[in-house]
């Protein structure tokens, strides 16, 4: 049983024991017990139809809504599994929606496939399924499938969780990162940086409190909004890994364009700034989870500022650099200071910088 | 940010920068003549990057990206001693984020962590030996590096061990110290350099009065500096005003963090735990007398030197390499013949491509826009 569909027929079974044991991924009764009580009572514990190996969708219904499917996967390993703002359960439903969401897809389906450290609590695994369930309900999005494995102690880290995405694109939209042309503004929805720094916050290591918190949120409702308002939108991307500078510089190399951004325009929370400066950071190259770039034509980009401004995820968006026939796939900041220097993707992570 | 945002304005920088010009021209400098003046420090190294100053300064002001990054500068065999450490048994290495991926012979730190090592980034010394206190069964080693910056922190960590008696943490000391390889520099035939811009941060710890040498004996301005792009702007200006008024003086533009004496409690805690080296090998500029530190005998069990078995065998550097002509001012980095191209910041041959603080590092990261012709 690989691929359950997580619609049960029949009296849920229940977890025994605290922690979770390989006998729980051995395919058994006990396998069974566990992905009843933990993920079917989370995800769909009121539909009651009986299992199949694949979850099955009417064709014309799909067609109904546009005229493309986007597919998407993505997994999720972050350490620790709960932070500030957040945990790995709504992570990986918000990434990918988001996903999704940035190809200018309505979100429908996600599979839910996951990695289980052995001896992990039974009741860490009802949380972030439980977290799971709330964030796709509250997207209006389905978990229609999904997968257990356990592993030995050590050969995965507490809990790995992949989920794909189906979603159909609109008829008309055509959101493409080779799309951006000289002259177009480029627009993030909020703060930067504020899930990296979490993250980072969270793991403890750097004797340092702060009230950050991660942004992670999905954005499909936002994306509906922008591209009402301003539907010559060229591409969006959300900064996930990598942080708005690895966009910009995607962007730019697609559309063999340059890329100019304006440092003091960029919205950074202060604590952001700060933690930043005390670890030698660039807030610009820290991972978000619930910011995009918006690639705008400019006769539309006030529009499309207004519209995001009015969202309750796009309340500090801001209109941060523009687009320019300088050197193709090159992007510059003009910095607070009124100097200019190039902003390159990373070779690997951020290390800080010792002094 | 109070203290950061009033030391970037644009409106500050536009005033120091139009000053600076006045000075330069007012110079009257022959075509093809100009000012070369060495940011020694590496943190300085990053702000003029960072916030694009190279590109704003007069055409006939060159800035020489100096030797003060502690991670470029460490040799490959020390890097290799260090990795041999972290492949024993047993051993926990701890380091900071920087200095994971400078390159040994064999592997860096980053390589040697995939390979199975345990080694772990840490923000302090303090962190490692908390580590120590956590595992009592491991051997918990801490590669100290870094300047007067660094140092005290790391004695004061060994003198916490003794007074605590903690038996299973250590230090494997890369510590330098910056004034013999400033003299280094000045002794050497081709140099090209007119003013410093001292360390701040080095200051802050030593004072300023061990610079007075680079002024009286050398003839050569020094201005000590914040890390600031107005506090460099600024110091840039007061070298050019020496330079304009025929003075040599140590002059020390961030008092509000550097005295002149320096910090008594980290100096104490400095001369209680580290003798000076009889000769430190730096990676790009070869072995230079007095210019590292050791711990003494009366703390050698914190000593990792003495307590594992290093190779301890010196790797001279790529041959390609012109790193010592870019820390002299001879050469700007993109004019190195491996620049880019065999030496990049992803596998870097020199010195100056390992850390964001190194200048090749810096051109290849942030682009000399102006100068190095892109954009």
């Amino acid at each position: 049983m690989n691929a359950a569909v997580l619609r049960a027929g029949r009296a849920l079974g229940k977890v025994h024991g605290g922690a979770v044991t390989l006998a729980h991924g051995a395919g058994g009764r006990a396998m069974k017990d566990l992905i009843d009580d933990v993920f079917i009572a989370s995800f769909d514990g009121a539909s009651r139809t009986p299992l199949e190996d694949q979850a099955r969708f009417d064709i014309a219904a799909l067609a109904a809504k546009g005229d493309r499917l986007a597919f998407t996967t993505d997994a999720f390993v972050v350490d620790p599994l709960f932070f500030p703002g957040d945990d790995i359960g709504k992570l990986a439903v918000c990434g990918t929606i988001n996903d999704l969401a940035v190809g200018g897809a309505v979100p429908l389906y996600l599979s839910c496939a996951v990695i289980v450290e052995e001896g992990t609590p039974v009741d860490l695994l009802r949380r972030v399924a439980q977290s799971m369930a709330q964030t796709a309900a509250e997207a209006g999005v389905q978990i229609v499938t999904g997968d257990t494995k356990v592993v030995n102690k050590g050969a995965c880290d507490k809990l790995f969780i992949t989920t794909s995405g189906i979603g159909v694109i609109r008829l008309g939209v055509q959101l493409g990162v080779q799309q951006a042309r000289p002259g177009d503004a480029v627009l993030v929805n909020g703060v930067l940086g504020d899930h990296g720094a979490a993250i980072l916050e969270a793991r403890g290591e750097l004797a340092l409190r702060s009230p950050i918190t991660s942004d992670c949120g999905a954005l499909h409702d936002l994306v509906d909004v922008l591209l009402a308002a301003a539907p010559g939108v060229r591409c969006l991307r959300d900064a996930t890994r990598g942080g708005a500078a690895t966009v910009f510089n995607e962007i730019a190399e697609a559309s063999a364009t340059g890329i100019e951004i304006d440092e003091r325009s960029l919205p950074i929370r202060g604590e952001v700034r700060a933690f930043c400066e005390i670890l030698g950071l660039d807030p610009l190259y820290l991972a978000n989870e619930g910011k995009l770039v918006a690639i705008v034509p400019d006769d539309q980009s006030d529009a499309a500022l207004a519209a995001l401004r009015a969202h309750p995820l796009g309340r500090h968006a801001a209109i941060v650099g523009r687009v320019t026939d300088g050197e193709a796939g090159r992007v510059t900041v003009r910095t607070v200071s009124s100097g200019r220097r190039v902003l390159d993707m990373l070779v690997g992570d951020q290390l800080p910088r010792i002094c | 940010m109070k203290y950061v945002d009033e030391f970037r304005d644009g409106r500050s920088a536009a005033g120091l920068l139009a000053a600076i010009e006045d000075l330069v021209a007012g110079m009257g400098l022959a075509a093809g003549k100009s000012i070369h003046i060495m940011e020694v420090c590496g943190g300085h190294t990053h702000s003029i990057f960072r916030y694009g100053l190279e590109g704003m300064l007069p055409r006939q002001l060159e800035l020489v990206h100096g030797p003060g990054c502690p991670v470029c500068v460490l040799p490959m065999g020390r890097i290799d001693d260090c990795v041999a450490i972290a492949e024993q048994p047993n051993v926990i290495l701890t380091t900071f984020g920087d200095a994971m991926r400078v390159p040994g012979s064999r592997k860096s730190l980053l390589q040697a962590k995939a390979a199975g090592a345990d080694i772990r980034m840490v923000y302090s010394p303090m962190d490692a030996l908390a580590l120590a206190r956590r595992n009592p069964n491991k051997e918990i080693v801490f590669f100290g590096l870094g300047f007067e910056t660094t140092m005290p922190s790391t004695a004061l960590t060994i003198l916490e061990a003794e007074s605590d008696g903690i038996e299973n943490f250590s230090v494997f000391c890369n510590h330098i110290t910056i004034v013999p390889t400033i003299k280094a520099i000045l002794d050497s035939p081709d140099v090209q350099i007119d003013g410093f811009l001292g360390p701040g941060h080095v200051s802050m710890v030593i004072g300023t009065a061990p610079y007075e040498f680079i002024a009286r004996h050398y003839g050569k301005p020094l201005v000590v500096s914040g890390f600031e792009p107005v506090d460099i702007l600024q110091s840039i200006w007061m070298v050019l005003r020496q330079i304009k008024d025929s003075r040599s003086e140590v002059e020390n533009q961030y008092a509000r963090v550097a005295s002149a004496g320096g910090n008594a409690a980290a100096l104490r805690a400095i001369a209680s735990v580290y003798e000076i080296r009889p000769f430190f090998e730096w990676r790009g500029l070869g072995s230079i007398d007095y210019s590292g530190v050791r711990i003494r005998d009366a703390y050698a069990r914190f000593d990792a030197e003495r307590k594992f078995a290093v190779p301890n065998v010196s790797i001279p550097d790529p041959k390609s390499c012109q790193c010592g002509e870019v820390l002299k001012g001879v050469i700007k980095p993109y004019q190195c013949k491996v620049f880019g191209t065999a030496c990049t910041p992803d596998s870097p041959l020199g010195a100056l491509m390992v850390s964001s603080e190194g200048a090749c590092a810096a051109y290849f990261q942030y682009g000399g826009v102006r100068k190095a012709g892109a954009a």
